[in-house]
């Protein structure tokens, strides 16, 4: 049960930030990030397994390997983001939190153009235009 | 244990004495020395925590297929 182990990680590391806030040191900040840091990196590993699975299941339906990847793609900026904006959060800069988000939406955005023209190619190539 | 927690108390532990010393150094009027080792603590956690942080972000480019 490593949720158990997570969870413990979590309340060990509030008591600590708590304990540390007291003597007013910036430490306390780097104990959130090497708690996020844990958990991130053990979510990781079991991520990688079900987008192991995701890449199996779209190659026996033969899907094409580019759409696939995009959309892998697409997920891990989407945590890359998320992780830099909550710690950003965390330290008390909105404004730079938002645009770490506004960032992450750019670059989804940008990675995202191949599909969106192969699209727009599809619906065109339907219509009978003369 | 898949993972090692022990970086956490590390962590917490060097805190801790750095205030330890902070204050104890406050007491005995050395007031720029005491923020000169609240620095250097927050300076050694700082390379563990980059160690670490820079392991993940590797993992992250490897899991997610974001190589350039």
């Amino acid at each position: 049960m490593e949720i158990v182990q997570l969870v413990m990680i979590g309340i060990i590391a509030s008591i600590f930030y708590l304990i540390l806030q007291e003597f007013g040191a910036p430490i306390g900040y780097l104990i959130i990030l090497v708690t996020s840091i844990l958990i991130f990196s053990v979510v990781i590993n079991h991520i990688s397994d079900v987008f192991e699975l995701i890449h199996n299941l779209g190659e026996r339906a033969s899907i094409e390997g580019m759409y696939i990847e995009t959309i892998l793609k697409i997920v891990g900026i989407a945590y890359l983001t998320e992780l830099g904006s909550s710690l950003t959060k965390d330290a008390g800069l909105l404004s730079i939190a938002t645009k770490i988000e506004l960032a992450g939406k750019v670059f989804i955005l940008v990675i995202s153009i191949p599909i969106m023209t192969a699209l727009l190619e599809a619906i065109i190539n339907f219509l009978p235009v003369h | 244990m898949i993972f090692d927690a022990s970086i956490l108390f590390q962590i917490a532990g060097i805190g801790i004495i750095v205030a330890m010393i902070h204050t104890i150094l406050k007491q005995m009027g050395k007031e720029e020395i005491a923020h000169f080792a609240t620095l250097v603590g927050f300076i050694i956690v700082l390379a563990i925590v980059i160690n670490g942080l820079s392991d993940l972000f590797q993992k992250i480019k490897s899991v997610f297929l974001l190589q350039g």
